[in-house]
């Protein structure tokens, strides 16, 4: 066992990294919109949110928000130049419609199939989707930003997933805390974990198998307080 | 011709008892209150509500529904900062919930005010949510099939309309507005300025007025967020 393991910023820093300058991203509400945050230098990604804005940036100073301007978390943001109001049919095309570079969300659970449960731990309470099973599909990549087990210790990657499907054999790269897993014909196929770890003690914290091509990064992230 | 309305009263004045209406805005966001709130005093029951969402706080769709006038909801995400009035209704069996992925909702009003009866969607596939709709394999993948979704009556904001019913938006307050419009039998909507046909260049036109039957003019519109912000319940 370990103590070390990546900060959520640290887990968004790592994901960031993939993106490439120019690519159209959606970031899921919550953990996911830290990407934005942490763009390498020089690129610029054009992030998409639901309610119908390509290229929007941050959030205004507390008591600029403009309620007509938020993100799918309902949350302010502002525009950029060059930024574009769309309907929600049109908006959701986007997404569908394959034209997305990127999707990163969250997890309760990613299969070694690439099922995703992300929406509902089940039956109590009052069921809410939003737009988690319309972004998994349509993105040229979906990834999925998470811990690399539950609060309680579980493993969030499984075999066979548990929990109420958000879509079917949709992941193809998972950013845990502890590694950069991505799935491949079924299989998780590990590509970085921390160099502290060994693939013994990661495989224990995974309920699938972990595969490798016999090489194996190491996860290199800065250190970003957070 | 001229749809204009003198006030919001008379514009609701035709939703009756059991009508099925869709709502536009996207929490706070293009949520036309001032429309939401004339319903809420000429106080029908057992609506049938289309919304993105289930209400915040105590205005506005949330007070629709504390008043007792919807009976079912078909929504795609039922929570938000306080969605209390749902939350305790549902739980208790008060009101109907048809929970539907955002996309989909979007595409199934479309779908319904393009004369579409049903289409097939990759979202859903292989979930709950998908359980006992037709699917079909095109190029290899499956998909399942959804119909289109209609109503009586559209409540939606915009911003500049001129009285042939030709409608602007304000910023991503756009969001379900065009499709409502689209897929109700009778659109009613307020705008915040209100012009005469030419007031609106052809090209900006977001929504052509054939799809608008009803325009009532709200100066100042409140938003949801400030009014929450300040604790306003109505009545």
């Amino acid at each position: 066992m370990t103590s070390e393991k990546l900060s959520n910023a640290q887990i968004a820093w790592r994901a960031a990294q993939d993106i490439a300058d120019g690519a159209y991203v959606n970031l899921g509400i919550g953990f996911p919109e830290m990407v934005a945050q942490y763009q390498p230098p020089g690129r610029q990604a054009i992030f998409h949110t639901e309610n119908g804005i390509l290229d929007f940036g941050p959030a205004p100073k507390a008591g600029e928000e403009d309620w007509d301007l938020i993100n799918a978390g309902k949350k302010a943001v502002t525009l950029k130049p060059g930024s574009a109001f769309f309907d929600h049919a049109t908006s959701f095309a986007m997404v569908r419609g394959g034209h997305l570079d990127v999707a990163i969300l969250g997890a309760y659970q990613v299969a070694q199939s690439g099922d995703l449960a992300n929406w509902s731990t089940g039956p109590k309470g009052v069921p809410a989707v939003g737009g988690a099973m319309d972004l998994v599909h349509g993105a040229k990549r979906v990834a999925v930003i998470t811990e690399h087990v539950t609060k309680d210790g579980k493993p969030k990657l499984v075999e066979r997933c548990t929990l109420p499907l958000t879509g079917v054999g949709c992941v193809t790269r998972v950013y845990t805390s502890l590694a950069v897993i991505d799935i491949d014909g079924g299989k998780f196929m590990l590509r970085e974990k921390l160099g502290s770890m060994t693939l013994d003690a990661l495989q224990a914290l995974t309920d699938a198998k972990l595969h490798t091509d016999g090489t194996v990064g190491e996860l290199k992230v800065p250190a970003l307080g957070g | 011709m001229n749809k204009t309305i003198a006030s919001l009263a008379e514009a609701v004045s035709v939703i009756g008892d059991g009508a099925s209406v869709m709502i536009g805005g996207f929490g706070g966001s293009g949520s036309p209150i001032e429309l939401i709130h004339a319903l809420i005093d000429k106080g029908p029951k057992g609506l049938t509500v289309v919304n993105n969402n289930a209400g915040n706080g105590h205005v506005g769709l949330a007070a629709l529904i504390e008043a007792g006038c919807v009976a079912k909801l078909i929504c795609s995400f039922p929570r938000s900062a306080d969605p209390v009035v749902f939350t305790e209704r549902y739980l208790a069996g008060k009101i109907e919930l048809e929970l539907v992925p955002q996309g989909t909702l979007a595409e199934r009003i479309r779908a319904g005010g393009a004369g579409i009866p049903a289409f097939y969607t990759p979202t859903s596939y292989g979930t709950d949510l998908a359980k006992g709709k037709p699917v079909a394999e095109f190029d290899g993948r499956p998909y399942v099939q959804e119909r289109w979704l209609k109503a009586d009556f559209a409540l939606v904001k915009a911003e500049i309309g001129d009285t042939h019913g030709n409608l602007t938006y304000r910023a991503a307050a756009r969001n379900f507005g065009p499709l409502m419009c689209m897929a109700s039998a009778t659109a009613i909507v307020q705008v915040s300025k209100l012009v005469e046909p030419g007031g609106i260049a052809p090209e900006s036109v977001v929504t052509p007025g054939i799809f608008v039957q009803k325009i009532v003019e709200v100066p100042n519109p409140a938003q949801e967020e400030d009014l929450n912000r300040a604790g306003a319940r109505y009545p």
